[in-house]
């Protein structure tokens, strides 16, 4: 597949462009989209827990561009990026910040929670490490059915100290299960270094040691990250085991709204920024003269109008009857 | 035809495995070893390592793979090889299984099985005779049930599996020798309501409440106090999550007294739910304070002596039911 042939995805609003212009297009999707998401939790219109993304939107921008439309997503309770960029409008992902019906889960599930089943996109999960042994099932069903797609699991660093990492590798490896594992790295487990909670810091390790295939990408770089993946998934597909990708990526924000950031240093922060994917990549446009300022612009503009009319919707949408509080614990029509 | 509770089981397997190919078992040793209980004993030649599908020791693993199977299109049964072991995979029972539903409002299904074998009386020790059912039955989302006849071990599976939402099974270790008549006319599937508690032995006096493997014990004390002229109602409550709380009501109502055998701890017991159920809804219906029968508040012992008198007996329903009734 040639990357910079391909064009903007259908029903994303946009005219086609470069390929490298929707990767960055879709990076500031993210970008802007959560910046707006801060802003209105500290206008308590988005309560709860909020995890943000900025920093690492070349991780899930570069890997969703590389998946087929037919595959399934799991992902974690940071998860706000993937699922835009599955296609879940940005309509429904802020009306479900906001815990209105017209949201994705209906409200019933909140920033961790975002699912569109629809589009084969399982969720956030907020149990860290949850979401792998679902992907290992979701792909022992695709085998069993015979249907050929791949199970792609996003999920953070921190899971390889959870038994569900171990367990989840071992069953995808062992019955040779077409899950691709994509591990974003960004270093800390809520506020715990990476190197003060692991003996083998070096993942791709960990999960060689299931004989499972490994591939470390720069988590910065979202055309490294998009190549990484694109061949991850084509080995996956071809000879139907799992693959491991690791992302060293970095997270720009806190672990969430309630983290005063106490485990990090400002000068580290500042570090990573200077390697910030938006504006690294923008640049590097730039410099080969694919994007002027004013396209640069354009496309957040773009972003900004959508995020603009999200919030508008999120905010006109009504809220849920309380006489519907029991709706969906089980399943309607089935016998009880 | 007289069979075995395992029989029963293996039935009700072999006949889900033959009707639908999406039906899968998976679990520690259901394969080459033929199952722990020797529930599935053939079944791996039969239908192949695919569909009899021997895991590793990894229950959160295998469990949380059920999930995703389940969500995938399959219709997976999960065997869990004990209680005491699906601990290990609590995680992904409560916070995947039971509540993928509702998190993603309404969008997903989980039609999911688990099984697994409770509780104590065979001298295995603290670790491996847990009763934990009311750990699950507390559960929103799942369907627990516990299956204490042959008609139930042989009909309660399929309808289990055509439930969409997750199921766990609880089959009683001291069960599966038990043998009975399985009634000569079945209806065409074996099916049986997963939905109601049943009444095992019409009486007049006091209802008997009961669940899984205590209830041939109930049964036998209520024999034994029918002997001294006590008409005493033994009631199987069967699904233990949704409770059928009309049935349980309708009995008391009807004998004004209860006691609750239940082969969990006191505390927090499902029998502690099923009396307050019953002191809700049938307080002036009472004519004495309901009692319970459970295990004794202490690890279950090895020593035979000690695990007989830690867990639920007739002689001590027999010694409940007198001590309400006052004779």
């Amino acid at each position: 597949m040639n990357a910079t042939g391909r064009k903007a995805k259908a029903g994303s609003g946009m005219s086609e462009r470069p390929f490298t212009h929707q990767l960055l297009a879709d990076m500031l999707r993210i970008r802007r989209m959560e910046e707006k998401c801060a802003e209105l939790y500290g206008a308590q219109k988005i309560r709860g827990f909020l995890h943000l993304y900025i920093g690492e939107e070349a991780c899930a921008t570069g890997a969703m561009h590389a998946l087929d439309a037919d595959d399934n997503v799991v992902a974690t309770y940071r998860e706000h990026g993937h699922a835009l960029l599955r296609g879940v409008p940005m309509d429904a992902i802020m009306a479900e910040m906001f815990g209105k019906a017209a949201g994705c889960s209906r409200g019933r599930g909140g920033s961790m929670h975002l699912f569109d089943v629809a589009r084969r996109f399982y969720g956030g999960n907020a149990i860290v490490g949850g979401g792998l042994p679902l992907a290992v099932g979701l792909a022992l069903a695709d085998r069993m059915l015979g249907i050929r797609r791949l199970t792609a699991c996003f999920f953070g660093e921190g899971a390889v100290a959870e038994g569900a990492f171990h367990e989840g590798m071992n069953l995808a490896a062992l019955w040779r299960l077409p899950v691709l594992f994509l591990c974003e790295n960004n270093l800390y487990a809520m506020g715990t270094a990476l190197d003060r909670s692991e003996s083998q810091t070096e993942l791709c390790v960990k999960a060689a040691s299931y004989k499972v295939p490994t591939l470390k990408v720069d988590g910065m770089d979202v055309l490294a990250v998009h190549e990484g993946t694109r061949r991850a998934a084509q080995q996956v597909r071809g000879e139907g085991g799992p693959f491991f990708v690791e992302f060293r990526t970095f997270r720009f924000r806190a672990h969430s709204m309630f983290d005063p950031e106490l485990y990090r240093g400002k000068a580290e922060v500042e570090e990573w920024k200077k390697r910030g994917p938006i504006h690294s990549f923008s640049a590097q446009l730039k410099a080969a003269g694919e994007l002027t300022e004013d396209g640069f612009l354009e496309l957040d503009a773009e972003a900004e109008a959508e995020v603009a009319a999200a919030v508008a919707f999120a905010e006109a949408a009504p809220w849920e009857p309380v006489e519907d509080l029991l709706r969906d614990v089980t399943t309607p029509g089935a016998m009880r | 035809m007289r069979i075995s509770y395992r029989e029963a089981m293996r039935q009700a397997l072999h006949e889900a495995l033959a009707n639908d190919p999406r039906v899968f078992l998976m679990g520690e040793d259901v394969g080459r070893y033929g199952g722990t209980y020797a529930v599935s004993k053939g079944f791996y030649d039969e239908f192949g390592p695919e569909r009899i599908r021997d895991t590793p020791l990894s229950e959160l693993g295998f469990v949380g793979a059920g999930i995703g199977a389940a969500l995938g299109g399959m219709r997976p049964i999960v065997e869990v090889m004990t209680v005491n072991f699906s601990l290990l995979a609590l995680d992904q029972i409560v916070n995947s299984a039971a509540l993928l539903r509702h998190m993603s409002g309404g969008q997903v299904s989980v039609p999911l099985v688990i099984r697994m074998a409770t509780g104590a009386g065979r001298q295995l020790a603290a670790q491996h005779s847990h009763s934990l059912e009311n750990w699950y039955a507390h559960i929103p989302g799942i369907r627990v049930l516990a299956p204490a006849t042959i008609a139930d071990a042989r009909g309660m599976l399929g309808p289990a599996l055509a439930d969409p939402d997750p199921v766990v099974i609880f089959e009683h270790a001291q069960l599966y020798n038990m043998e009975d008549d399985l009634r000569d006319e079945p209806n065409e599937d074996w099916a049986c309501d997963i939905e109601h508690a049943a009444i095992r032995r019409p009486g007049s006096q006091l209802s008997l409440i009961t669940y899984g493997g205590s209830l041939p014990k109930a049964l036998d004390a209520a024999a034994e106090l029918a002997r001294d002229g006590i008409d005493v109602e033994v009631v199987d409550l069967r699904v233990l999550r949704p409770l059928d709380t009309a049935t349980i009501a309708e009995s008391v109502s009807r004998t004004h007294r209860a006691v609750i055998v239940d082969e969990g701890w006191r505390s927090g017991s499902l029998a502690a739910e099923v009396m307050a159920r019953i002191v809700e809804r049938c307080f002036y219906d009472l004519d004495a304070p309901p009692l319970r029968v459970c295990s004794e508040e202490v690890p279950i012992p090895y020593a035979k002596h000690m695990e007989d008198a830690a867990l639920p007996q007739a002689a001590k329903i027999v010694a409940a039911v007198r001590e309400v009734l006052n004779v």
